[in-house]
């Protein structure tokens, strides 16, 4: 039993936090692949970006003294962090991004151009902060949730952080407002139909500037959430974002590109899937080692844990290759 | 002063144009019908007109105002609406979805207007809440019709809207359009089931190498032994 | 009058280093010079995978951890301890592991033959590919623990000559693109992007973690020249601070004869049938294919060939910095840097991706001293406002390059995007 419990800490919890991160991080990518055509690779930066937001506030308002002890200040400070994104987000389109579109570009010109915008936010971040790591839980205590299993002979107990479930509640939130945005209302209506036909749109009157104005309003505010949740979770770095990008597509891709609820159901397959890849099965195995035909190594895992992050790559590629138009059949070519 | 007046246009994609010269006048009433050979810029008349392609001479009058190179979606809210030959649904989206859309630049209750396209194809109704990829070509046709008398036009553009339709479709689609303008909705469409759509024209226009040849009602030009010969097939 | 405009950026260019050699030195010059160049083969490589073929190869960096490793391997002494023990025996095993999983997969893959086919041959390739794996791990993960323990800490080289080791990485990224581009190439450009990246990443991930192989982060040095150390040259009487220019720059001489005769064969070849070919293939692959032209063959070869370059390359940079460090490769230095240098020198161009690499090169290095001063200045004067100084100037200055570079892509796409020295299309009379 408390191998198990060792488990759901391991792989259920760890799964749901690292999955959240990615959903809410892919929702912006194939949000901005289905509307705008293009790969954005500078969304992981858009992440780190919005997670240095985050904290300039936070701090911001631990010195003016707006603090509760109920939530962790980062979360307080979120929906401020995800608004100035939001405007950074149409900045960057309108500045970067936009000319090239105006011009025709091709997507993979378009993925060059992020790829800048990575390189100048990036080496942004890291010219006002330096390269050190940074913390949001300086002045304040990390909570710690630990909920013992009332069954016999059970020592450990199931343990979780206050931010993280935070993180899955603010995750739940933000699917749910942007499903019944998606099917209730009007201008969501209109950015699905964008998606599955820009030219039809535009003939039907759709205003599509607008509809991609919003597009980059909730991929910005959406990475800022998931760069935050990240920071929160584990600590501030200005790499945090290029680790994080490659996993983010592998999630979009896997759930079909363009497809917002595909884009979720790939975040939470890839986050379990690096658990479930590092999880050490020994320690599972160990009640019925006995049973078993072969001797149990200390450790038995599918790949060591400096490979955990490779576990998306290898799933990207083989995605890519197998079947690019991912489970929910998004766009490909 | 004509609904939709179109004068000595010239225009093409960037390259070498396609239109040379094309006139063509429409009233409220009327069902206009343009035929011709393949590469005649029948098409491409009905994207010049919404601003689809780039007209470099003429001049596009719609209700007295010029709207020749205007945005295509600030064309829908002066009351002209076009459906495209291909790809003229949101094949992700339910039927009913795919009407909203077409409703999108209003601001008043679009009901009303939704009601009447479900009683116009009753076959809409029933599969309201079905994905429009789903339906069969000629359902999908009324989808994409439906979509565009949402915005309540007063022209609509069809291209082609036979194309790809079984017999029995084709002539469904063809009852449904003299509908729709008897409820008052001028039709300018392109076909190349020539004589059966210019069969219920009140003007036919021939194109031929992006200009004008012959000009009538639909009856003048199935009766007319040049036209029959060169462009109905005898 | 491309010429003309080719060969004033090439004096400007001339005229530039010369400038940034008074300032900082001949022997700091010289190195910027055979780094610099040893990126113009790179992006020669690039610019035929690029240019001439239309892929996107956004996984140079793992062409270049190859070829830094194929050339510590080779060129690096012999680790007499690790020969000695039981590793080779135990390698031995575990290469005949992965030899008969690879066997596994490929049966597989090949089951249809023998009447397996639709949904179980898929599964039946996933229980091989299992199969193959804990097969191939329950051989590896033994021979790695016993080799970084008692076997010597990692295997070694084979104590040959660096030029020998260059060659060897010219073959193993050859092999690896092989396979890569044979799995690969059918993707659509910015998906092949995404996975070229994909795939250099898992190579990072595995060179720098296999530590029995290549010691991962604690590094390989010193790795040897295959021209005279500054060492050498001081045991001969030669000044200290001359012998660091004379040994650079008889590097150079080295990299330069290199750069010139894949400068000239890539040249003999896209002015020839074969070259047209590429270009028809690049400029429209479907009404190529339809030609007849197998497309997909000729794609891989332009990968490969590419690729080829790139190993070499990879290999000159470990061999002159004289250490193989798994642990320093970043997408931004080895992949980014080579794009902007082809996409600013001109695509398609073999001279303007020559004269990207050496531009863009010098650019970047230069970056980090240059920032360095202006952070300098502005620290003391805001010191002198009474605000104090900025802290950590040294990393920061070094980050400023990321900055210029996303800079310098945002402006070439827009203002340039074909380059400073574009392609000529020649006009068939």
């Amino acid at each position: 039993m408390n191998e198990l419990i060792f488990f759901f800490n391991n792989v259920v919890v760890a799964g749901v936090v690292l999955g959240s991160i990615y959903a809410v991080g892919a929702i912006g990518v194939t949000l901005i692949f289905g509307i705008l055509r293009f790969a954005h690779f500078a969304h992981g930066d858009m992440m780190t970006m919005g997670a240095f937001i985050a904290f300039l506030l936070a701090m911001a308002a631990t010195a003016l003294g707006i603090t509760t002890p109920i939530v962790p200040t980062g979360f307080l400070v979120l929906p401020v962090a995800m608004i100035l994104a939001a405007f950074i987000a149409l900045g960057l389109d309108k500045g970067f991004y936009a000319p090239l579109r105006k011009r025709g570009a091709r997507p993979v010109t378009m993925l060059i151009a992020s790829i800048g915008v990575t390189l100048i936010i990036q080496g942004a971040i890291r010219l006002f902060f330096g390269s050190g790591t940074y913390s949001f839980f300086q002045t304040e205590q990390k909570q710690l949730i630990r909920i013992p299993v009332p069954l016999e002979g059970v020592t450990r107990t199931i343990n979780f952080t206050q931010p993280q479930l935070l993180m899955v509640l603010c995750t739940a939130v933000a699917v749910l407002a942007l499903h019944f945005f998606l099917t209730r209302s009007r201008l969501g209506k209109a950015m699905r139909a964008m998606a599955d036909n820009a030219d039809l749109a535009q003939v039907s009157g759709i205003n599509t500037k607008l509809v991609v104005r919003v597009t980059w309003i909730i991929a910005g505010s959406l990475a800022a959430m998931a760069g935050t949740m990240l920071a929160l979770d584990v600590n501030l770095k200005p790499d945090l974002a290029f680790n994080i990008v490659l996993p983010i597509f592998a999630a979009a891709i896997v759930g079909g590109l363009g497809q917002s609820y595909g884009a979720i159901a790939g975040g939470f397959l890839i986050g379990f899937a690096e658990t479930l890849a590092i999880f050490n099965w020994s320690v599972l195995l160990r009640p019925i080692a006995g049973a078993l035909p072969f001797e149990l190594p200390a450790t038995l895992a599918v790949v060591p844990t400096e490979y955990k992050l490779t576990v998306a790559f290898v799933i990207l590629v083989v995605v890519l290759l197998w079947r690019p138009t991912g489970i929910f059949k998004g766009a490909s070519s | 002063m004509a609904l939709l007046d179109i004068k000595d246009v010239v225009g093409g994609y960037g390259g070498a144009p396609i239109l040379n010269g094309v006139n063509l006048a429409i009233e409220q009433s009327d069902i206009g019908v343009i035929v011709g050979p393949n590469g005649a810029g029948k098409s491409t008349t009905l994207k010049a007109i919404f601003g689809l392609l780039k007209v470099s001479e003429g001049s596009i009058s719609f209700q007295g105002d010029e709207i020749q190179n205007s945005l295509p979606d600030k064309l829908v809210p002066r009351g002209l609406s076009f459906v495209p030959q291909e790809k003229n649904v949101f094949t992700s989206m339910s039927v009913e979805e795919n009407l909203e859309m077409g409703a999108f630049t209003r601001s008043d209750d679009f009901r009303p207007t939704m009601e009447w396209v479900y009683e116009m194809f009753p076959v809409l109704r029933e599969k309201r809440r079905q994905p429009a990829g789903e339906l069969s070509g000629g359902q999908r046709q009324m989808v994409a019709m439906g979509r565009a008398l949402m915005s309540q036009p007063k022209l609509l553009l069809l291209d082609e809207p036979s194309a790809g339709l079984s017999p029995r479709y084709v002539i469904e689609i063809f009852e449904q359009i003299v509908k729709v303008n008897k409820a008052g909705v001028a039709i300018l469409m392109v076909e190349q089931n020539a004589r059966q759509a210019l069969a219920f024209a009140s003007r036919g226009f021939v194109l031929a190498t992006g200009k004008n040849r012959f000009t009538g009602t639909g009856q003048e030009l199935i009766a007319d032994p040049e036209v029959a010969k060169s462009f109905l097939g005898g | 009058m491309i010429a003309r405009r080719s060969l004033l950026m090439f004096a400007g260019l001339f005229v530039l280093f010369t400038i940034i050699g008074l300032f900082l030195g001949a022997a700091n010059i010289s190195l910027l010079l055979v780094q610099s160049f040893a990126y113009a083969l790179i992006a020669l490589g690039l610019n035929i995978q690029w240019g001439y073929g239309g892929l996107f190869n956004f996984g140079i960096m793992g062409m270049l951890m190859l070829g830094g490793a194929a050339v510590t391997f080779i060129s690096y002494p012999v680790n007499a301890q690790f020969w000695g023990s039981e590793g080779p025996l135990m390698l031995g095993k575990a290469l005949m592991a992965f030899l008969a999983g690879f066997l596994l997969v490929w049966a597989a893959r090949h089951a249809d033959r023998i009447g397996i086919k639709g949904r179980w041959k898929t599964f039946v390739t996933i229980i091989a590919w299992i199969v193959a794996y804990i097969v191939y791990r329950s051989q590896i993960d033994p021979a790695a623990a016993y080799i970084e323990t008692a076997g010597g800490g990692w295997v070694g080289g084979l104590g040959l000559h660096p030029v020998l080791g260059w060659l060897f990485g010219g073959v193993l990224a050859a092999g690896v693109a092989y396979v890569v581009g044979k799995i690969c190439l059918g993707l659509r450009t910015d998906y092949l992007a995404i996975a070229t990246i994909g795939i250099s990443e898992i190579i990072r991930a595995l060179l720098k973690n296999m530590d029995w192989l290549t010691r991962g982060t604690l590094t390989v040095s010193p790795i040897s020249w295959p021209t005279p150390i500054p060492q050498d040259l001081q045991a001969q009487g030669v000044s200290i601070s001359d012998s660091f220019i004379y040994a650079r720059l008889g590097f150079l001489g080295l990299v330069i004869v290199i750069l010139a005769v894949a400068f000239f064969l890539v040249q003999r070849a896209y002015g020839g049938p074969w070259g047209r070919m590429m270009r028809a293939i690049r400029d429209n692959h479907i009404a190529a294919g339809s030609m007849g032209k197998n497309v997909t063959r000729r794609q891989l070869e332009i990968f490969v060939l590419g690729s080829v370059l790139m190993g070499i390359g990879g290999a000159m940079l470990v061999s002159f910095q004289q250490i193989y460090d798994p642990g320093a490769y970043q997408p931004i230095n080895h992949t980014f840097l080579i794009w902007v240098m082809v996409i600013v020198g001109g695509a398609g161009n073999n001279w303007g991706a020559v004269f990207g690499a050496l531009l863009i090169y010098i650019t970047w290095m230069i970056s980090d001293p240059l920032s360095q001063w202006l952070f300098n200045n502005v620290s003391n004067w805001s010191t002198d406002m009474g605000w104090g100084a900025i802290p950590e100037i040294q990393s920061r200055a070094s980050q400023m390059r990321v900055f210029v570079l996303g800079v310098v892509i945002t402006i070439a796409l827009r203002y340039a995007p074909r380059g400073l020295i574009p392609e000529v299309v020649k006009r068939e009379a």
